[in-house]
Formats: C-alpha cells, sequence, structure tokens
C-alpha cells in the first residue's frame, strides 16, 4: 500500500534548476528522512510527493500507483507542516475530525478515531480548546494527531520540530520516533538537523543542490560517506578533511607523510587523480605520548560535559579531536595526535566522491 | 547617608516638574481636542435645532438657540409630503430607492470581492498579478471617465433609468475596492492553512466557506460598512443614471432643496438632509469598532 518511489523527479522555475532528476525508492513502513541545507531541494520534493507542487519532468508512484498528476486530496497523505497550520477557527476536535468530515466518514466512526488519536497523543483534555489556547508542544501534537487519524498510506513531515525548544524537540522525537513504531506508516521526514536524521530515519537521504548524494541507513551514511559533502555534513563536530597529495609512494600534506592502511595506499596509487582529501572523524584520533603521532598545538577546548572537543593545529592541518571526559593538555602546549590508518577516508579531491576505507567504524575510545 | 540625600533629591525634583508640565500638556490635548470636535458638530447640531423649530422661529435669527417649541412637522413633511420637482411625496419613495440600489449592490459586490480575493492570494494562476494590478487601476480610476460608455452600456442591456442599472454601476465600481480589501486580507492568512485543507481533502469551495470565511469577520465588516457608505452618499451615479422612478435619496434631497415655492423651508431642508445622511450613521454607530478592528487587524498575529 504505502510503498513510495519517486522517478526521475526534475524541477525547473524558470532558469533554475531546483531537482536534478531524483530517484528514491522507500519501501512499505519505512521512516526516511530528507536531510540538507536550506536550498537543497528537500522541501520542494516534499511538496511534489503532496502534490502542492508539480514536477517539471518525471513519476511519482505510491503503492503502485502512478500519483504525479492526481490532486492533493486524492493522495491520501497526510502533512505535518513546519506551522502546524492547524485551523484558528476549530477546537482541537473539529481540526482532528475535519479530514475524516472531508472523506465523509460517518460520525460515530469520527467520533472513535478522535478518541483513539487523542488518547494516543495524549490530547483528551485539550478536545474543546482552539489552537490559539496551545503551547507549541501541544499545537504540535495536534498537528499529528490531525495527521494519523485518517490513517493515510503515507505520512510527511515538513522540519515539524523547528519551532520548538531544545528540550521539547528531544521530547517529540522520540514521541515522533515511537508513534512510528506503533503505526508503521510510511513516513518522509523533512530536516536539516543531522541529529533527527540519524535518530529518526530508517534510512536518510542526504540531498545537495537538487541532487540526491546519498541514500541509506544511518549507519551506512555515517561509516562510509559516498561524498565530502555527506562526510561534513553528518556528524558533529564534523569529519576532519585534510588536502593531500600523492607523492611517489607515499600520500603527504604539509610536508608529512599520512598513515595509509595498505589497501588504501594501494588505491591511492592506482588512482588517476594525485590530489585527495583525507578525512578522519574527530572520535577516531587519540592523543599519544610525545615523540610519537603527528605533534602540533592545542589551540582550543570545548568541554560538553561528557566530552571534550580539542582543537589541535598541525603541520598536515587543523584537527578536532573528541575525547571521552576531559582534556589534561592546557591551551598552547604541544600535544601529539595518531590514529589508525584503517579509520581513515579517501574522496577524490575534484570529484569529491568516496574512493575508499573505514567501511567499519571506528570504535570510540 | 549624605551621599543618599542629593541622589534623592534628584529623582524626586524632576519627577514633580514632569507631572506638572504631563498635566498642563494634558489640559492642553483637551482643549484641541474639544475644540475640534465643537467645530465639527456644529453644522450637525444646527442642522439637528433647525429641524426642531417652526419656520417663524427660524425667521427670529436665533440660529444656534435651542428650539422653543418642539415643532416635528417638518420632519413627518420632509419624508412624505415636500415636492422634489413636481412630485410632492417627500423623500419616502427615494429613501427606499436607495435601500434597493444599496442592499444587493454592498452585498454583491461584498461576495465577489471576497472570492476574488482569495483567488488572487491563495490560487494564483498565470497573469493572476497582472490581473490584479488592472483591478487596481479601477480602484483610482476618476468615476467621471465611465459616464458615458457606462450609459451606453446600460442601454444596451436596457437597464438604463432603473434601479437595476443603478445596482450594477455601484456593483461594478465597488468590486475593485472590495477585491482589494479581501486580497491583502487573505494575503496575511498563511498559505500552509491552504495546503493543509487541499491535504485533508477539501476543494476550492470547501476551504473558502469551512477555513477562509470563518476567518474573515473583521475585512466583511469593514467592506460592508465602505460600500454602503460608498453607495448609499453617491450623488454622480445617482443623478446620471437614475430615471424620473428610480432616483435615490440624494439626489431627491437635491431636488427637494433646489425646488423653491414661495419661502425657503429651512426646517424641511434640514429634517430632509438629516433623514438621507442616518443610515450611514446608525451604521458606523453599530459597526464602527469593528471598522477600526478590521482595518488594523493582519497588523497582529492573531
Amino acid at each position: 500500500m504505502g510503498a513510495l518511489s519517486v522517478q526521475q523527479v526534475t524541477k525547473r522555475y524558470g532558469a533554475n534548476h531546483i531537482l536534478k532528476s531524483v530517484d528514491l525508492e522507500i519501501t512499505e513502513g519505512e521512516f526516511v528522512i530528507l536531510v540538507g541545507p536550506s536550498g537543497c531541494g528537500k522541501s520542494t520534493l516534499l511538496s511534489m510527493i503532496a502534490g502542492l507542487d508539480s514536477p517539471t519532468s518525471g513519476r511519482i508512484l505510491l503503492g503502485g500507483r502512478d500519483i504525479t498528476q492526481v490532486a492533493p486530496k486524492d493522495r491520501d497523505i497526510a502533512m505535518v507542516f513546519q506551522s502546524y497550520a492547524l485551523y484558528p477557527n476549530m477546537t482541537v476536535a473539529q481540526n482532528i475530525s475535519f479530514a475524516l468530515e472531508m472523506r465523509k466518514v460517518p460520525r460515530a466512526e469520527r467520533q472513535r478515531l478522535i478518541d483513539k488519536v487523542s488518547k494516543m497523543l495524549q490530547l483528551d483534555h485539550l478536545l474543546d480548546r482552539k489552537p490559539g489556547q496551545l503551547s507549541g508542544g501541544q499545537r504540535q501534537r495536534v498537528a499529528m494527531g490531525r495527521a494519523l487519524a485518517r490513517q493515510p498510506s503515507l505520512f510527511l513531515f515538513d522540519e515539524p520540530l523547528s519551532n520548538l525548544d531544545a528540550k521539547l524537540r528531544v521530547e517529540m522525537r522520540a514521541e515522533i520516533k515511537l508513534l512510528h513504531r506503533r503505526t508503521r506508516i510510511t513516513t518522509v521526514y523533512v530536516t536539516h538537523d543531522q541529529v533527527e536524521a540519524m535518530t529518526l530515519g530508517d534510512r536518510i537521504a542526504v540531498m545537495r543542490d537538487g541532487a540526491i548524494q546519498q541514500f541509506g541507513t544511518p549507519d551506512e551514511i555515517y561509516s562510509r560517506p559516498a561524498t565530502r559533502f555527506v562526510a561534513e555534513f553528518i556528524g558533529s563536530p564534523a569529519m576532519n578533511l585534510i588536502s593531500a597529495r600523492r607523492e611517489g609512494s607515499a600520500l603527504r600534506a604539509g610536508g608529512t607523510d599520512l598513515p595509509l592502511s595498505r589497501q588504501a595506499s594501494a588505491l591511492v596509487q592506482s588512482h588517476p587523480n594525485a590530489e585527495v582529501f583525507y578525512g578522519l572523524r574527530p572520535e577516531c584520533i587519540r592523543f599519544v605520548p610525545a615523540g610519537t603521532g603527528i605533534s602540533g598545538e592545542l589551540t582550543m577546548t570545548e568541554p560538553t560535559g561528557p566530552e571534550t572537543h580539542a582543537f589541535v593545529d598541525t603541520a598536515v592541518g587543523p584537527f578536532v579531536v573528541r575525547v571521552p571526559g576531559r582534556v589534561t593538555a592546557r591551551v598552547g602546549e604541544p600535544v601529539n595526535l595518531a590514529w589508525e590508518p584503517g579509520d581513515v577516508h579517501l574522496f577524490d579531491a575534484a570529484t569529491e566522491v568516496r574512493m575508499s576505507g573505514a567501511s567499519l567504524h571506528c570504535a570510540v575510545v | 547617608m549624605s551621599r543618599a540625600m542629593p541622589l534623592r533629591n534628584a529623582h524626586t525634583a524632576p519627577a514633580a516638574v514632569q507631572g506638572r508640565s504631563l498635566a498642563w500638556q494634558r489640559g492642553l490635548l483637551w482643549a484641541v481636542l474639544i475644540g475640534f470636535a465643537a467645530f465639527f458638530l456644529a453644522p450637525l447640531y444646527v442642522m439637528v435645532v433647525t429641524s426642531l423649530k417652526s419656520m417663524d422661529e427660524i425667521r427670529g435669527g436665533t440660529l444656534l438657540a435651542l428650539p422653543g417649541t418642539l415643532d416635528t412637522s417638518s420632519w413627518g413633511k420632509a419624508w412624505s409630503t415636500a415636492c422634489t420637482g413636481t412630485d410632492c411625496q417627500g423623500l419616502r419613495p427615494f429613501f427606499w430607492n436607495s435601500v434597493m440600489i444599496v442592499v444587493p449592490a454592498v452585498l454583491v459586490s461584498t461576495a465577489l470581492g471576497g472570492i476574488n480575493g482569495y483567488v488572487l492570494s491563495k490560487w494564483k494562476f498565470r497573469g493572476s498579478e497582472t490581473l490584479f494590478a488592472m483591478l487596481l487601476f479601477g480602484v483610482f480610476m476618476p468615476l467621471q471617465v465611465v459616464l458615458l460608455p457606462m450609459s451606453q452600456v446600460l442601454g444596451w442591456l436596457g437597464i438604463a433609468s432603473s434601479v437595476w442599472g443603478l445596482i450594477l454601476v455601484h456593483l461594478l465600481c465597488g468590486l475593485p475596492g472590495t477585491t482589494l480589501f479581501f486580497r491583502n486580507y487573505y494575503a496575511a492568512l498563511p498559505d500552509e492553512l491552504i495546503k493543509a485543507a487541499m491535504l485533508d481533502g477539501a476543494g476550492f469551495w470547501r476551504i473558502f466557506t469551512r477555513i477562509v470565511l470563518p476567518l474573515s469577520t473583521p475585512i466583511i465588516v469593514v467592506c460592508l460598512i465602505w460600500q454602503f457608505t460608498q453607495i448609499w452618499n453617491d450623488f454622480l451615479f445617482g443623478v446620471v443614471f437614475s430615471g424620473t422612478a428610480s432616483k435615490p435619496v440624494t439626489v431627491a434631497l437635491n431636488n427637494l432643496a433646489n425646488t423653491t415655492s414661495t419661502v425657503k423651508e429651512y426646517n424641511v431642508d434640514m429634517a430632509a438632509a438629516l433623514i438621507a445622511g442616518l443610515p450611514t450613521l446608525f451604521v458606523y454607530i453599530v459597526a464602527g469598532r469593528y471598522f477600526v478592528r478590521g482595518l488594523t487587524a493582519g497588523a497582529v498575529k492573531g
């Protein structure tokens, strides 16, 4: 019923190429995240799936049915908007039942669904209130209830948590995940927040400039980013990327040989382009005693509580290092860094496409 | 202590000065406001008292004095027996003409303006902005320009010199204004509201009647008042497009005041003018607070 297939969808506004032949296959019951910086086309893609915007070319299929030309009201899709878009003139109960009424659901059945949904989302005591009398979190829940009551074959979320404060955002994130686990309705969720993407999604589509850079599970995206952009966009602090060059049999940056696994070394040798990006997750780097590893200077620390982000300048380039607990060295002191050659990600400097490396992500030390 | 003392003085002394100057300013403000109110209300006062005086008393020349004895007969005469030209039935038939013109013209132009505004703000199509620009032009076009072509059109339609003709003219001339009002009001409604309703399964009309209209009360009131005043007070179209039997009250009032037999009956003229003006006054008093609220609505997110 709820499998979604986006096939070669393109969108142009005049000379602007918003979407460049996007393909996306989402299986029934899956929770898929569209993530990317603003202007990457993720919201446009969502609008097209909803039918609020039409593609310049390409097809969209829902449950095997071509819905590209179908009006939004006949698509059996429910959507939660960033602004919630609750009807201000209606009570919570009326907001939830509006879509049911439009679909000519009998009164008794409507009541049953309102009861069920309001219990699930703890809205029972708010049913007679108008949206203006609700808090942000309550409005968010009503918006979800309204979408849920219809039992649609596809659920769309457009940055639903970005208007909430940090604490509420974490709560609602958990609630959305739980809700999906219970209902198993196919979901497409747009966000620019990588934490939401990593925590909520069964699979994540990372978008940039109207194209999908990578579509995979959170683990795949994190441990085998397909492009330099994905590597930098997912993960906080972002992956360290060093511009390096093949010289003889070594890969060098800032006059220093960079450690490479045998496998990676062979890859670099056979690669047509001598310029590569050498990537390392901050948690894969560790401090080592003086005289070993690569030496540098500690320039800043950011303690977050359970871990500290240490910023180190080396001859190779600046590094961010994620250390559990605290850093004992003081700012301005010399430190030495080391990492396993197997944790290195390599990207072609010109195409920015992944070459190899780190299929198994480093165990956090 | 020695340090605190001057500090306290420094605070209290200017406060007292400030209080005194505030009272003075407030007094001036009141005086100016009362002065202006008196200035603008004086003609109305003269009209009311004159309409309640007998001709003998008026000839006495005490324009501002209250009537010695209340004489309401001029109101009756203005309403039902005063002569407007050769016809001596008072303002009554023309008053009803005005009602018959105003009610449909106001209702239809407001309703159509609402639908136009809804389409031009929420269902934009290719060329809708150009269409809106042309409608805007209609708001600012001097009405004298349309007099001749309009009378030609009314002739073709066979409704010249009739109440129907006047209804059509007022409806058409009011439409750009009402469209502008509604379009700007609806522009402030979030588009996501419409999108949500579309996904919920509502179509063009359902969204309008169930979501948009219930949120439109302030702007509807604004349009009703605006259109009512415009059309009721219209003289130009009334005098140009009406026939003998379809004159609106404003034209009849002019005729009444200009029809002189032997003496000029100021009390009847005043009563007639008040009768012609009462409906708009009434509408402002009843719905005026909605008017102000509606004009400022949308400025504050609600």
